[in-house]
């Protein structure tokens, strides 16, 4: 065994590009929840902006358009959440399962041109000296555009949430619909606006997946990812700066487990692969465990449905 | 067993089932995939030897395949249903739908299947496999010569007797032209998940591989290696398209020779139940065109082992070969049967880690 | 623009109904979808819902199937179903099914080749504890710490799935396996093996204990106690204390009662159908449960028939990929659009469609 064979700067390099997907989709996820809607189709939602933003970036050779078009159609899908959850008050959790199954699979028909293509390079920063600088250069100046906006959407989202009125009157919707609405707010309106940016946000991670870290389209690419990211936002609770260390964290897991196992950790790579998954699962208990500060945060009105008598 | 027969008897009559009607005129070939036929790997060389033999028999045979098929119980009912509709032949591409086949066969005698990678066989099942590892030998024979960093990483699916004979094949072939060189292995346990192949790569490339070798089915890796300006080889099919110069050659799996003949003994009625388990001789393991970034002598000899290997000449398991613990397996210029190569759980003697279980 | 109005209770026809226009809706749709791929529509539907239950030649193998395929998914949905009443949402029922499979399943490889009529009893209570202990780790985590249970016991899917794999690569690997990964074949033990009790009806004990979970569900709902105070807890935690029921209580029975059936379901499966502890064996049958659930409104016999409808479009789906070349993807992306109409046409029950005449709602 030789642990010296791993390098912490490319370890946090590679465990950043592993997060960004699901960051960005637990964002996403975050303002839709905050604003007392549980979408649980991230996974469809992703797949479809990998596909699409896959199929963008070919077709015109640029991956920001790519990432574009991506959150686009991400968003789109989850309008039929938005219709079937908001205008017909069908049930959250299996409308979002059933948007993850039909996700999946028209996804697989989309790309079916499209696989064994690769797609244009999105080249990483490359700032002359900076860059180029020990340590410091790789980890804070020599990533791609994308990891850098992904970091800057958590203050984005930050932002709006706290300290814009328009953020406080999503939580409030949120908290509670029947009071928000008695103060004349459009409740479904903003859930809509809510879901739809969860659905671009999603899209845009898995455009990320298929445009830089993976980089390439398969079926089924995203491979539990949105499963992950809806993890993260409990992770979080709900809290936009907590998701990205979570994310993070996630992700870091993730690929030192990978690296222990190249540098000769002998424990059976089924093992370590469950750590991502219980290290979450001991955050977690850490923190709901204070049972006052916990529940804060949490939206009321969670999932529940909400019809204007009036 | 008496249903099953009246089953069959409806079947010769029926016209509900689209393309019945011509059953008697043609016959018709089954395949099964794990994957999707799009995943350019292992389901994708399949599919291609199914459009192989559409061409060699044209209206004498109509092909159905069916991707995406989970083994177990899902892949009996699939292969029972095309039984039951008339398939003739059907070709079953995956381990796991060992079992199935041969409960589905045991229920349909007069109809012939081929199991891939399996090891049990009845009088209407055979089965067929690649000696992958000889082309193990080839791809371990450039990278051993190339690596400058003298680390190959090795992304590797499940701990079975094919992936380790893999590994073992590439290093002693790596170690033949360059003892210094060191295998680093990372176990996925996945054949096919993009973004953790993609890791895994990143992963052995930040501890030093120059070379990347894989056995599980998406280009991930090789995508990877065209980025980090590293070398890596294509997996079941070319992959060129995916890494243009990170692509040293590739392993790939050419099922075409075989469906062919065995869609003809079906169509002749010379088909009997046999074990194949051919190697690059017959054209079931392809090399892919060396790359010009492999020096015009490592081609040479790259060429040469191919050869040799085609001719019998030379095995990829030829002693003085000892196991990782240092005890003996092999002595000078012996050897290894096929038993023992189609149950290898060890590792050769050399290699670090230990095989997982 | 149309608006919607509440009736003043559910309509009764429109609840038998509602299924029917969402499958007709569906294959509108799907048949688009079905022309587009360049398949005929009407020969694409008829495979899909109609062979698989009259065909001359696969009926008679697809209709037990039928029943085969549903019997896991509506198990699980059932005992799921108390759970989604009371607001408490295990999400992680594939979990306890692996973990059921891997702890009866495991029993089972311990014991053999032991062969008695004993046996097979003790391999299903072992399943069912294996499910019972695994949806107890978010129960009692939900209860001790607060920490959600949906996170809790979606986490412990993927924990389970990699556990599966440590077990067939290493302990419960089979000695004549030729080191694959995967067990012993319970088809080769007799005293384990979850055969077909009367042969071609696809009766074997996992169906059979579907039926009996249908009856008691449907019993314990409408009939007990229990069925009352999971409906009053689902209502408000406040109500559900006046009325006497303790709220821990609640979220240890729900989701005990899921995690057992889940793991009787996933050990009848793995004793059964497929036959192997293998890492092939999750298929994601503890997700499609909770959409199953759900279509069948959160009421066994409701759930009978959801399942039922959901196997169909599977094997149906089957038949018809392979006989029309449809790519799997389209029946996946099918089974979506049916799900998206069978959840938005319920609004019918309780609403009335009204043609707006002013104002904004």
């Amino acid at each position: 065994m030789d642990f010296s064979a791993i390098s912490p700067v490319a370890l946090i390099v590679s465990l950043m590009a592993a997060s960004t997907p699901i960051l960005l989709a637990a964002l996403g996820e975050l303002v839709v929840e905050k604003s007392g809607v549980l979408n649980l189709g991230v996974e469809g939602m992703m797949i479809i902006g990998a596909v699409c933003g896959f199929i963008a970036a070919v077709t015109t050779g640029s991956p920001w358009l790519g990432f574009v078009f991506g959150a686009i159609c991400g968003a789109l899908l989850s309008m039929i959440f938005a219709i079937l959850t908001q205008y017909l008050m069908a049930n959250q959790v299996a409308s979002g399962l059933g948007l993850t199954m039909f996700g999946l699979g028209f996804a697989a028909l989309l790309g079916h041109k499209y696989s064994g293509i690769k797609p244009p390079k999105f080249h990483s920063i490359d700032i002359p000296i900076l860059t180029d600088l020990p340590i410091v250069g790789p980890l804070l100046f020599g990533h791609d555009p994308m990891v850098y906006i992904s970091i800057l959407m958590v203050f984005v989202v930050w932002y709006f949430l706290n300290r814009t009125r328009a953020g406080l009157v999503l939580r409030a919707v949120g908290e509670n619909h029947d009071a928000a609405h008695a103060l004349g707010y459009k409740v479904i309106r903003i859930r809509i606006m809510a879901i739809g940016f969860g659905g671009a946000m999603a899209g845009m991670g898995g455009a990320y997946l298929s445009l830089v870290r993976v980089p390439q389209w398969t079926e089924g690419m995203t491979a539990g990812a949105g499963w992950i990211a809806l993890a993260l936002v409990v992770f979080a609770s709900w809290k936009p700066g907590r998701a990205l260390i979570g994310a993070y964290l996630f992700g870091g897991v993730t690929v030192l487990q990978l690296n222990l196992q190249a540098a000769g950790l002998s424990i059976s790579p089924a093992y370590l692969s469950m750590t991502p998954y219980l290290v979450t699962i001991i955050v977690l208990v850490i923190m709901s465990a204070d049972k006052a500060r916990a529940s804060l945060n949490a939206p009321a009105s969670l999932g529940k449905l909400f019809h204007a008598t009036t | 067993m008496n249903l099953i027969k009246t089953l069959l008897a409806g079947a010769a009559l029926a016209t509900g089932l689209a393309g019945a009607a011509t059953a008697q005129d043609k016959l018709k070939v089954g395949f099964i995939y794990v994957g999707p036929t799009g995943d350019f790997g292992w389901s994708y060389e399949h599919d291609q030897g199914r459009k192989a033999v559409v061409e060699a028999f044209g209206d004498k045979v109509e092909t159905s395949y069916q991707e995406s098929v989970p083994e177990g119980a899902d892949a009996e009912r699939v292969m029972t249903q095309m039984a039951l509709s008339g398939h003739k032949l059907i070709f079953t591409t995956s381990f796991g739908y060992m079992d199935p086949t041969l409960n589905v066969a045991k229920k349909f005698p007069d109809v012939k299947f081929e199991h891939a990678t399996g090891f049990k066989r009845a009088d209407n099942v055979s089965t067929y496999s690649a000696r992958f590892y000889e082309g193990r030998t080839v791809i371990g024979h450039i990278a051993g010569n190339m690596t400058k960093t003298n680390t190959i990483g090795y992304i590797a699916s499940f701990p079975i007797p094919e992936v380790i004979r893999g590994i073992n094949a590439s290093y002693l072939a790596a170690k033949a032209v360059n003892p210094d060189v060191k295998m680093k292995i990372v176990w996925v346990y996945t054949w096919f998940d993009p973004g953790k192949e993609a890791d895994a790569a990143n992963a052995l490339i930040g501890q030093g591989a120059d070379i990347i070798m894989q056995h599980t089915d998406s280009p991930a890796a090789m995508t990877i290696a065209e980025e980090k300006g590293i070398y890596a080889f294509g997996q079941a099919s070319d992959m060129k398209q995916f890494g243009p110069n990170a692509r040293l050659s590739s392993i790939i799996d050419n099922w075409s020779p075989y469906y062919i003949a065995r869609t003809k003994a079906v169509l002749d009625g010379t088909w009997t139940s046999t074990d194949t388990w051919d190697g690059i001789a017959p054209g079931m393991v392809g090399i892919g065109e060396f790359s010009d970034k492999v020096p015009a002598d490592v081609q040479a000899s790259a060429n040469a082992i191919i050869e040799k290997l085609k001719s019998g000449e030379m095995h990829s398991f030829t002693g003085p070969i000892n196991k990782q613990d240092g005890s003996a397996w092999l002595a000078d210029g012996e050897t290894a049967d096929d038993g023992t190569l189609a149950g290898m759980n060890f590792y050769v003697e050399g290699i670090d880690g230990d095989v997982p279980n | 623009m149309l608006r919607l109005e509440q009736r003043p209770e559910p309509s009764r026809a429109m609840q038998i109904a509602t299924p029917i226009i969402a499958v007709i809706a569906t294959m509108i749709a799907g048949g688009v979808m079905f022309a587009l791929l360049g398949s005929n529509p009407f020969t694409a539907i008829r495979i899909i819902f109609w062979d698989p239950i009259f065909n001359d030649v696969v009926a008679s193998y697809t209709r037990p199937q039928l029943l085969i395929k549903a019997a896991p998914l509506i198990l699980m949905a059932i005992g799921l179903s108390f759970g989604f009443r009371a607001n408490v949402w295990n999400i992680g029922a594939e979990g306890q099914f692996i973990m059921g499979a891997v702890v009866g399943g495991g029993t089972a490889l311990a014991l053999y080749p032991y062969e008695s009529f004993i046996v097979f009893p003790i391999i299903i209570v072992m399943g069912a504890v294996g499910g019972f202990l695994w949806a107890m780790i978010p129960a009692l985590l939900k209860i001790k710490f607060n920490a959600n249970e949906i996170l809790v016991s979606l986490m412990l899917v993927y924990v389970a799935a990699n556990f599966l794999s440590a077990m067939v690569t290493g302990p419960m690997k089979s000695p004549v396996g030729m080191g694959f990964p995967e067990s012993r074949n319970f088809n080769e033990y007799q005293s384990a093996f979850n055969s077909e009790l009367l042969s071609n009806t696809g009766l074997h004990f996992g169906v059979l204990a579907m039926m009996a979970a249908v009856v008691v569900g449907y019993i314990a709902l409408t009939r007990h106690l229990f069925g009352f105070q999971i409906r009053v807890a689902g209502q408000s935690a406040r109500a559900s204390r006046f009325a006497g029921v303790n709220p821990n209580l609640t979220i240890a029975l729900c989701l005990g009662i899921s995690g057992a059936l889940a793991g009787l379901a996933g050990l009848f499966e793995v004793t059964g159908p497929a036959s192997k502890l293998s890492t092939n064996f999750p298929l994601g049958y503890g997700f499609t449960a909770i959409i199953v659930a759900f279509l069948g409104r959160l009421n066994p016999i409701g759930i009978l028939f959801a399942g039922l409808l959901m196997s169909l479009t599977y094997i149906g789906g089957e038949l018809a990929q392979f006989q029309l070349q449809i790519p799997a993807a389209a029946i996946q992306a099918f089974q979506g659009m049916l799900l998206f109409f069978l959840l938005g046409v319920d609004i019918l029950i309780n609403f009335r469609v009204r043609l707006k005449t002013k104002g904004v709602a």
